[in-house]
């Protein structure tokens, strides 16, 4: 479509002093992309079980979310309405078109009014799964898809993530494997959601003065609730 | 935007009255190297990650041309389009048509340097379409007709009062009495506004801190969320990027971002790291129509395995400003470009010439600050003299300098000459200034002594003193 593409890449070949690569000089970039591998890792995330809970939660809190564990799905509606009533916050929610949030049994908390689907405008407490946990800085990994539209992460001013400790990964790493094996079935390379957002803490901004203030464009706060699959 | 990198020294002298500059120079100073220095020492393999992040660095450097056609293969498999553009020109034409083609009035953008560096907004405006900023920083000079004085945190130069102030001249429609009067204040405003912005721009442009070659992706940084709104809204995304930021796999860019907010800001990780690969998909209800990356070389590939080849390792964390003696003295916009403290120094010959940038590799002590915290391992103090090696070589050094640069190399190359000559000027300059202890003028150093006093010798050189001592030894 443009020149520009034979001439960039005319230029770079001129300054390494050599022609497109060969073969047999691709063989060693190629085989980089195609068996992907971890370059060196923190030993932080590297633990496992109820530590990499716990780590998970420590990282989480640093930076301003609040994190609940609960025993069941069916306990986290209660969570949630106590929380909603806590910040004082409205108790409508918009919850992903989620299977796994369809599971939990809002209708026991008789103050929550739970719509599934994606955001519209005037939401303002948005309820999401989570693809994982990263223990290492207390981060989450979502995906967009049917399930998880990506708009409904930013737009309401309170983001409420369920996830359950089986989907705690210790590190970066752990969690582009299981992103990789989530998506295994397409064509090769093609594991990759349309976006994936990686997640720590609520939205923030220290522009005026170096002042932090929390809920800059994105959520003001978010809560995690994590769901106990592993027993204790 | 227009260089003023001609007139550095007036630049500086007028930064160094500004008041409200030297407040926030100091906050800056007290702020981002001590969180920096405290995530650092939390993290035992800081030193080999950045280790690790140079090496995948050279890799990208050593096989550029391979990794971006890869990255270009899995955009366009995705449904999105690469533009490869030479130069600043090639890449606000190719822009500006997406929008024209788009039908777009209002383009939301998040922060890109690229962006600054071709002057996007600039074009867009002249072609009657209105680019809004939506980092808070951004946002607040993009209204007062500022450019960034800092790569992470654009409006660092500006007090509250500053903000204010721009906000009630700019912000039309709003009680004139309503209460400004806490940082709070500003941001609910400004978050307010941006919101409408971001649901009714027709096209979202991004920067992209890396592009994934794997997996055709972008991957965007941002604190506040901006970049996330400004993709996902708007029916087209547009990302701004140039060639060095191609990186190989998902688990290389990990590594980079490992180091990328630590060095930036202190922060463990940056809160939204988004990796945004395509267009809307069968079955997605939001995401943009239309994924297009304008890839942007301005000079890149030239540099490559050149005497600023190590530059293009750079990932805009903006630590090499945070610890910059010079930077933090009079700020960024003195540098009179886009790039401002040591990598400013060192990009802007480059980009906008040696005749026009000449002063900066020149303002700078070459304490060696700037290497010592690079992420990258960039040594931005031999760079610097490289430019210089050039600048006189090609004779763009003032006729005073060169002689006395020239006079200077005859000594050194004659040691016993340089004793003798050195010995005589202290002696000379002990026994006048001994009284008074220093200088207040010096012939010849006006410039030097126009703001300090010359401490006068004791009346030996260093050399001189050392041989007697080593001499007094057993």
């Amino acid at each position: 479509m443009t020149t520009g593409r034979e001439t960039i890449l005319g230029n770079i070949r001129k300054s390494l002093n050599r022609g497109p690569l060969s073969a047999e000089r691709a063989a060693g970039p190629e085989h980089r992309l195609k068996a992907a591998k971890p370059n060196l890792v923190p030993a932080r995330g590297a633990v496992e079980g109820a530590e990499r809970v716990a780590l998970f939660i420590a990282e989480a809190e640093k930076v301003d979310t609040t994190v609940s564990r609960v025993a069941a799905a069916a306990e986290v509606p209660g969570v949630v309405a106590a929380y909603l009533a806590a910040h004082d916050l409205p108790t409508a929610l918009k919850a992903a078109p989620d299977p796994a949030l369809a599971d939990i049994p809002w209708s026991r908390q008789s103050t929550l009014a739970v719509r599934q689907g994606g955001p519209e405008g005037g939401d303002e407490v948005g309820v999401t799964g989570a693809l994982a946990g990263i223990a290492e800085t207390g981060t989450l990994m979502l995906v967009s898809g049917p399930h998880s539209p990506t708009t409904l992460n930013f737009l309401p001013d309170t983001h409420i993530a369920v996830l359950t400790t089986g989907a705690i990964d210790g590190t970066y790493e752990e969690a582009w494997a299981r992103l990789r094996a989530a998506g295994s079935e397409g064509p090769e390379g093609a594991f990759m959601p349309r976006t994936v957002n990686l997640i720590t803490g609520p939205s923030r901004t220290a522009d005026i003065e170096q002042t932090l203030l929390l809920g800059a464009h994105g959520p003001r706060r978010l809560l995690i609730v994590i769901i106990d699959d592993q027993g204790p | 935007m227009e260089s003023t990198s001609r007139t550095f020294e007036d630049n500086a002298r007028k930064a160094l009255i500004d008041a409200d500059l030297r407040r926030a120079l100091t906050k800056l100073g007290h702020g981002f190297p001590v969180k920096r220095r405290m995530a650092v020492e939390r993290l035992p393999e800081f030193e080999g990650l950045r280790d690790a992040a140079r090496a995948i660095k050279e890799d990208v450097l050593e096989n550029l041309d391979f990794y971006l056609e890869r990255f270009e293969e899995r955009v366009v498999e995705q449904g999105g389009q690469v533009h490869w553009c030479v130069d600043a020109a090639e890449a606000n034409q190719a822009v500006l048509a997406i929008c024209q083609e788009a039908g777009a009035r209002t383009v939301t953008k998040s922060k890109s340097m690229i962006g600054e560096e071709i002057a996007i907004n600039e074009h867009l405006e002249a072609n009657g379409i209105t680019p809004v900023e939506t980092d808070l920083g951004e946002y607040i000079i993009q209204l007062r007709g500022e450019p960034p004085s800092h790569i992470i945190a654009p409006a660092i130069h500006l007090s509250m009062d500053q903000v204010t102030e721009t906000f009630r001249q700019c912000h039309d429609g709003l009680a004139a009495d309503r209460e400004l009067s806490e940082p709070r204040d500003l941001l609910e405003e400004a978050r307010a506004i941006l919101r409408q912005k971001f649901l009714a721009a027709d096209v979202g442009i991004t920067g992209a801190n890396m592009l994934i070659a794997e997996t055709g992706s972008v991957a965007v940084v941002t604190n506040e969320g901006n970049a996330d709104l400004t993709m996902t809204l708007p029916r087209v995304h547009v990302v701004i990027a140039s060639l060095e930021k191609v990186v190989p796999t998902l688990e290389d860019a990990t590594t980079i971002l490992r180091v990328l907010a630590r060095s930036a800001t202190g922060q463990e990780t940056s809160v939204y790291t988004t990796f945004a690969s395509g267009p809307r998909r069968p079955g997605d209800s939001d995401g943009p129509e239309e994924f297009h990356v304008v890839l942007l070389d301005n000079g890149r590939g030239a540099m490559l395995g050149g005497d600023f080849h190590d530059v293009l390792r750079c990932i805009r964390c903006g630590a090499c400003l945070n610890h910059c003696p010079v930077y933090g003295t009079i700020g960024g916009h003195a540098y009179g470009w886009v790039y401002s403290g040591p990598i400013g120094a060192v990009l802007s010959p480059g980009l906008i010439g040696l005749e026009e940038a000449g002063h900066l590799p020149n303002a700078s002590t070459l304490c060696g600050k700037c290497e010592e915290v690079c992420p990258m391992r960039i040594p931005l103090p031999k760079m610097l003299r490289h430019w210089r090696t050039r600048q006189f070589d090609r004779d763009l050094v003032p006729p005073a300098s060169r002689a006395a640069l020239k006079g200077w190399a005859f000594l050194a190359k004659r040691p016993a000459l340089y004793r003798a000559a050195t010995g005589l000027a202290m002696r000379l300059l002990g026994a006048l200034g001994r009284r008074r202890g220093a200088f207040r003028r010096m012939p010849l150093a006006g410039g030097w002594t126009a703001a300090r006093d010359l401490p006068a010798p004791e009346g030996a050189t260093f050399m001189a003193q050392w041989s007697r001592r080593k001499g007094a030894r057993p």
